[in-house]
């Protein structure tokens, strides 16, 4: 089930009829999206129902075996490496343990990518770096300390600094909310959304999380059996017959997230 | 079609005007320029941002640090026609900027600071290594009483993958070294017609020193190395807590069955290395110096006593014992990172072959004041 989107302009990412093998284990079969400029997107289901690989193929770490995906209204299977390298520059990823370099400290971690890609002063890398520090509401003092010495949460909140280091118009999400506590979990949905807005961001955001899918996703695709079982706001698709979007949406932590979301509208 | 590049110059109207996308890309060139920027000479500056036509991020912190500079020189300077989109972005510069700036220019420690910063990891790491020698006595102790409870699978293997794995790369260096050294002899041999005496210089040097010390080097590169690695990354993906919280001891588990393992294993290879470089010293002493298989054999069991094999093999077990240790106690003492895994096998290997030639010098002087 689909809810047609009317838009004007043409979407950021398109996936189509995209198929993934594992060997003989079919991860995707026939997956179709479309994310558009300024929302932030969802992709959720169950465990090992393929949204990281979803990503990973979105993001150009891993080859779908069939079917297309544009990013930038760009066929990304036929890009170049100077193609490839500017469509990386314009997108941030958040991996799911963060994935900061452990012999660089929090500082030198979100300045890796400026001093890569940019030929700045030391000192502007080093204030941007701090700003998009500061901006993730990462705790100053520990600017100097490396990532084995952060909590959980510092730690997501330090690799999402380093994310969007490049100011990227992508930012892709893999489980931002996994592991933390609910207040954390809740403070870091808020802190996605201001700075979507601030810098103006598209977002795609891979999660199980339901508490918040309901908080922040503007439309969320539920994956499941290698195919795209509905898209949809939330609202939309808790109204949606089919069984395995009702179980997913229905179950008690569903109805709980539920119940929280609506409370707080 | 907008300007793509970004701009800062002096108007006629001696206005600063800002033009175009302050974005990372082309943030560069506008840093450099503003670095030798000559401002209108004015107190009160006006500066004209209507035609930035993009901002990110680094451009407001570009463009707020100007303007910070321009107002510590005590001058005020009003900014006009920046959209409400980029002047949010520049408010969050200066709403943060408190902070920004220290944490951009972090103090350095002092020389002082720095030595005695050293001294103590230096002495923590002096007390571990001897908390780490302590636990493994203890340990190896308690297992006297019960042999069953040693790893003897672990073991096995171990002397599978350290010993018998390593019989190629021994052999072929000891090999090698007993044909330089009956080369090296040769010339001045020769020359004094004490052909024969070949046989004194490759048994004796081979047996004693060399094929002990190449194989002992060798296996710290091999295994002390390995066990470094392993052990290290055990600690980094939680594995060494997984096994104390089920009741093992990692030093039971992980570092005895090495340490063992190597105590028999070393000895036998340094034996397979005597017996390879002193044939490699036979067909030199053939070849260059007449010397046939059959002398050079009687000649060996005449002119080299047994004290010299045994003392070689004697040191094997001690060699052995510093490789494993110390290639176990680096494993735990990594921790916190990947690359530390790294930095300690550079030292766990380092640190091996110093104290292996540390102890043999020590050896050696202990043997010449007992006359052996």
């Amino acid at each position: 089930m689909v809810f047609a989107a009317t838009r004007s302009e043409p979407p950021l990412i398109e996936v189509h009829h995209v198929c993934s093998r594992f060997g003989p284990v079919a991860v995707h079969d026939d997956v179709s999206l479309e994310v558009y400029r300024g929302e932030l997107f969802a992709i959720a289901g169950g465990n090992g129902a393929g949204k990281s690989t979803l990503m990973r193929e979105i993001i150009l770490l891993r080859e779908p075996s069939s079917g297309s995906i544009r990013v930038f209204g760009q066929d990304i299977q036929s890009l170049s490496d100077a193609e490839a390298l500017k469509l990386r520059r314009r997108c941030g990823v958040m991996f799911q343990h963060g994935a900061l370099f452990s012999s660089l400290t929090v500082m030198e971690n979100v300045a890796v990518p400026l001093r890569e890609h940019t030929r700045l002063s030391k000192g502007l890398i080093a204030e941007i770096a701090a700003f998009k520090i500061a901006l993730t509401g990462f705790p100053w003092a520990s600017v100097a300390k490396y990532p084995s010495e952060l909590s959980g949460g510092m730690r997501r909140r330090a690799a999402l600094a380093r994310a969007i280091a490049l100011d990227p118009e992508l930012l892709f999400l893999d489980e931002p909310t996994a592991g933390l506590d609910p207040m954390s979990a809740s403070g870091f949905d808020e802190l996605i959304q201001q700075l979507k807005e601030l810098l103006g961001l598209t977002i795609v955001m891979v999660t199980h999380d339901l508490d918040s899918l309901w908080r922040v996703a503007d439309r969320v695709a539920v994956l499941g059996n290698g195919k795209v079982l509905g898209t949809g706001t939330m609202e939309e698709l808790s109204r949606v017959e089919d069984p395995m979007i009702r179980e997913y949406f229905h179950g008690p932590r569903g109805r709980a997230a539920r119940e929280q979301a609506w409370n707080r509208k | 079609m907008e300007p793509a590049r970004a701009d800062i110059y002096v108007g006629k109207d001696r206005q600063v005007h800002c033009e175009g996308a302050w974005t990372l890309q082309y943030l560069a060139d506008l840093e450099r320029r503003l670095a030798g920027f000559s401002w209108p000479d004015l107190t009160d500056l006006t500066c004209d941002a209507s035609n930035i036509t993009a901002m990110d991020t680094g451009g407001a912190v570009l463009l707020y640090r100007g303007l910070g500079a321009l107002e510590r020189e005590g001058r005020r300077v009003a900014l006009r026609g920046l959209r409400p989109e980029f002047a949010e972005l520049v408010r969050m510069v200066s709403l943060n900027w408190t902070w920004i700036e220290p944490a951009a220019a972090p103090p350095k420690p002092s020389w002082l600071e720095k030595i005695g910063r050293r001294t103590w990891d230096r002495l923590l790491g002096g007390a571990g290594a001897l908390a780490f020698l302590g636990e493994s006595v203890a340990v190896l102790l308690r297992l006297v009483g019960v042999p069953r409870s040693l790893r003897w699978r672990v073991v096995l293997g171990s002397l599978e993958t350290d010993g018998f794995n390593a019989l190629p790369i021994t052999g072929l260096l000891t090999f090698l070294m007993g044909v330089v050294i009956a080369y090296q002899g040769a010339e001045q041999l020769r020359t004094f017609g004490a052909n024969i005496f070949v046989v004194d210089l490759v048994g004796i040097s081979l047996l004693r020193e060399i094929a002990p010390l190449v194989t002992a080097i060798l296996v710290a590169g091999r295994s002390g190395s390995a066990y470094t690695a392993q052990i290290g990354t055990m600690k980094v993906t939680e594995e060494l807590d997984a096994l104390r919280t089920l009741g093992i001891s990692p030093i039971e588990f992980l570092v005895l069955p090495r340490v063992l393992a190597l105590i028999v294993a070393l000895p036998l290879l340094t034996v397979y290395a005597d017996v390879v470089g002193v044939f490699g010293g036979m067909l030199i002493a053939a070849s260059q110096l007449g010397v046939s298989f059959s002398e050079f054999v009687s000649r060996f069991h005449d002119a080299i006593a047994l004290r010299h094999f045994l003392i070689g093999v004697g040191k094997a077990p001690v060699f052995a014992i510093i490789v494993a240790l110390v290639g176990c106690y680096q494993g735990f003492q990594s921790g916190g990172g990947v690359d530390s895994i790294g930095r300690h096998t550079t030292i766990s290997v380092v640190q091996a072959i110093f104290l292996v030639i540390v102890f043999d010098a020590g050896f050696s002087v202990l043997f010449n004041w007992w006359k052996v």
